[in-house]
């Protein structure tokens, strides 16, 4: 008999939240295949093509509500990639969608030269992504998307962190004339404010000099409560800037941060290697600023068995874990100094 | 509607054919680089789409009820500039610039080139996207139809028999996949690399009608990629064909898979097409 999932957000945390406003909304998963059904209703060229994951990509009614708009093509992503991109190459709106630890590993070349090569409009969609699939293990798991995919030229990187950047990204991409990918989770996620999308954009969540969080994705909501958790605690202000585009960089923000702030916390649902927190670092490295700085993902291993809740407490992904993180940058800060 | 420009027989082909292949061995020895017997193999079959089957011209590329063709075997892609160059998409002295410092003509297809519908190079790619582009065509109820060339080696790849299936599953009756069977690959024959016969039977019991032509013979070959599809079934044509088909010294010799001609040995094959050539005109006289 399995014991109950710990949530990610413990007593202090959900008060946290509590004080600062926050609401709980959906899944983005269930955003996204609303959204998606939404736009495909008004423009016949939008397809969906899935790999027996219509069920995972929430997709199971707009296939009902739109069976001339889905292709299914059983369990084989790298056909599910090239055909999407066919699909897009000949004027259709494909959003190709499957399981991100899947698409972005074993349809990788097809991302490279089918989509991002050949620049096609299409939309590839990471879903389950991160840790989603907890204690399914490491095969399911995608904390290597970020670092390949940024490695690929000509593609938009995108991880939402509440259903309004979700919603917004997907009519982002619909929108869009190049490669996008986007990347989301199963949990239900809060909503963090209104503060404007738009695809390479950061977003402001709070305000604040003493440090900057900078994540991305489900990660997001984890570093405005540690934040919320340090004012309360010790008074200190902390910026929390939400990245839903991690590439490409929004690197004004991430410079101004650096300047300001003169310390950094990256946080991601992605391993340590190659991801946010590294771009991050390769820009202030390559900047007049040199604010303290500390990457928080997973590390380097086969993560612990668990729930998606689980792996974020086990890597400090969590409103503790990250004001813990925080707290000796807190003292170690280099801000830029102020102009005579 | 989108219309092959020409009209010409057999033998006008079959001589048009002698030109194309002189030409790529004077790009490729030009570029220093190519892939020069793949290319003799498929010349024809280039030769007979674009000159008689492909409803596309330079001037109706951008049409999008044109017909598509994505050259999976992506490293012949002399052979794709030779026959493209030829048929207006691009002046013929783009071709000195091949695989030089800055060129747009890159040792692999890239849609910065007119007429190239896909990148491609990586093998196993072009099914997959045909499939999608005949999808396409489906979906739009348009009459265009998509073709893609295929290798013996890149047979391999597991990825074409994803499209396979799903060709069939999806009863793409407007998708034809065309194999340049010169049963050679690099390493030397494919049946010992990695057999992939019998074609026949496996394509045919993945349900696709399956034509086999001689590779070589425009009447064979205009025939296989123009007669109406079977019903509901993709179309896999194996066209035998000989790997550095016209130069003696270059046919059925795996050492030529991405040799480049010395100057000696551009001169005798230029001699020997030559000769080819004036014995399809003395046949036509």
């Amino acid at each position: 008999m399995s014991a109950p999932a710990p949530s990610m957000y413990d007593a202090a945390a959900t008060a946290v939240a509590e004080r600062l406003g926050l609401a709980k909304g959906k899944a983005n998963l269930e955003v996204f295949a609303a959204t998606l059904e939404e736009l495909a209703r008004e423009n016949p060229d939008i397809v969906a093509v899935t790999s027996d994951s219509r069920g995972s990509g929430k997709l199971a009614p707009y296939g009902i509500a739109l069976p001339g708009q889905i292709v299914e093509v059983g369990i084989a992503e790298q056909n599910l990639v090239g055909i999407t991109a066919g699909l897009a190459a000949c004027g259709k709106k494909s959003f190709g969608v499957s399981p991100s630890c899947f698409l972005t590993a074993r349809s990788l070349e097809q991302i490279k030269n089918d989509v991002c090569y050949s620049d096609v409009p299409a939309v590839l969609v990471g879903i389950s992504a991160g840790v989603s699939y907890g204690a399914l293990g490491s095969t399911h798991h995608s904390v290597h998307d970020f670092a390949v995919l940024r490695a690929i030229n000509n593609l938009i990187v995108v991880a939402p962190a509440d259903n309004f950047e979700a919603r917004e990204a997907v009519r982002a991409a619909a929108a869009s004339d190049t490669p996008v990918f986007l990347r989301f989770g199963k949990a239900a996620l809060y909503d963090l404010g209104d503060a404007p999308f738009a695809l390479g954009k950061a977003r402001v969540l709070r305000e604040g000099d003493d440090l900057a969080f900078i994540a991305t994705g489900e990660t997001v909501v984890h570093c405005l409560l540690a934040a919320g958790h340090l004012a309360e605690t010790t008074g200190r202000q902390c910026r929390v800037i939400s990245m839903p585009t991690v590439k490409p960089l929004d690197t004004e923000a991430v410079l101004a941060a650096a300047a300001e702030c003169g310390a950094i916390v990256t946080a991601e649902e992605h391993m340590v290697h190659g991801g946010l927190g590294e771009a991050v670092a390769g820009v202030v490295a390559q900047s007049d600023f040199h604010p303290a700085m500390r990457i928080m993902g997973i590390p380097d291993e086969y993560t612990v068995t668990g729930s998606q809740a689980d792996i974020f407490r086990h890597y400090g992904l969590t409103m503790s874990g990250l004001a813990e993180a925080a707290g000796p940058l807190l003292e170690k800060r280099r801000p830029a100094p102020t102009p005579a | 509607m989108t219309t092959t420009s020409s009209d010409l027989s057999d033998q006008q082909l079959a001589a048009k054919a002698v030109a194309l292949r002189r030409e790529m061995l004077q790009l490729i020895f030009r570029a220093g680089a190519g892939h020069t017997g793949g290319g003799m193999s498929c010349m024809d079959i280039l030769n007979a789409l674009y000159n008689r089957v492909l409803r596309v011209s330079p001037e109706t590329f951008g049409d999008p009820g044109r017909d598509r063709y994505v050259q999976s075997k992506g490293h012949c892609v002399e052979a794709l500039y030779t026959v493209l160059a030829d048929r207006g998409f691009f002046p013929k002295s783009d071709l000195e610039t091949v695989c030089h410092y800055q060129s747009h003509y890159v040792g692999h297809p890239t849609r910065h080139i007119a007429g190239v519908e896909m990148n491609t190079g990586a093998l196993g790619h072009g099914l997959p996207i045909c499939l999608g582009m005949a999808l396409a065509a489906k979906m739009d109820r348009k009459p265009y139809r998509v073709f893609t060339l295929l290798g013996d080696g890149e047979l391999a790849e597991g990825s074409n028999w994803e499209a396979a299936l799903g060709a069939a599953h999806y009863q793409l009756d407007n998708l034809i996949a065309i194999l340049d069977h010169n049963s050679l690959q690099i390493t030397g024959y494919t049946r010992d690399v990695m057999n992939s016969e019998p074609l026949d039977e496996k394509w045919q019991s993945f349900g696709w009608n399956v034509r086999s032509v001689d590779g070589h013979d425009y009447a064979e070959l205009g025939k296989a990629l123009s007669d109406p599809p079977e019903p509901g079934k993709p179309t896999f044509i194996i066209a035998n064909t000989i790997k550095g088909k016209g130069v003696s010294f270059m046919e059925n010799n795996a050492k030529w898979h991405h040799r480049v001609p010395t100057e000696e040995e551009l001169e005798q094959a230029l001699a020997e097409l030559d000769e080819a050539e004036a014995r399809l005109k003395e046949v036509t006289r």
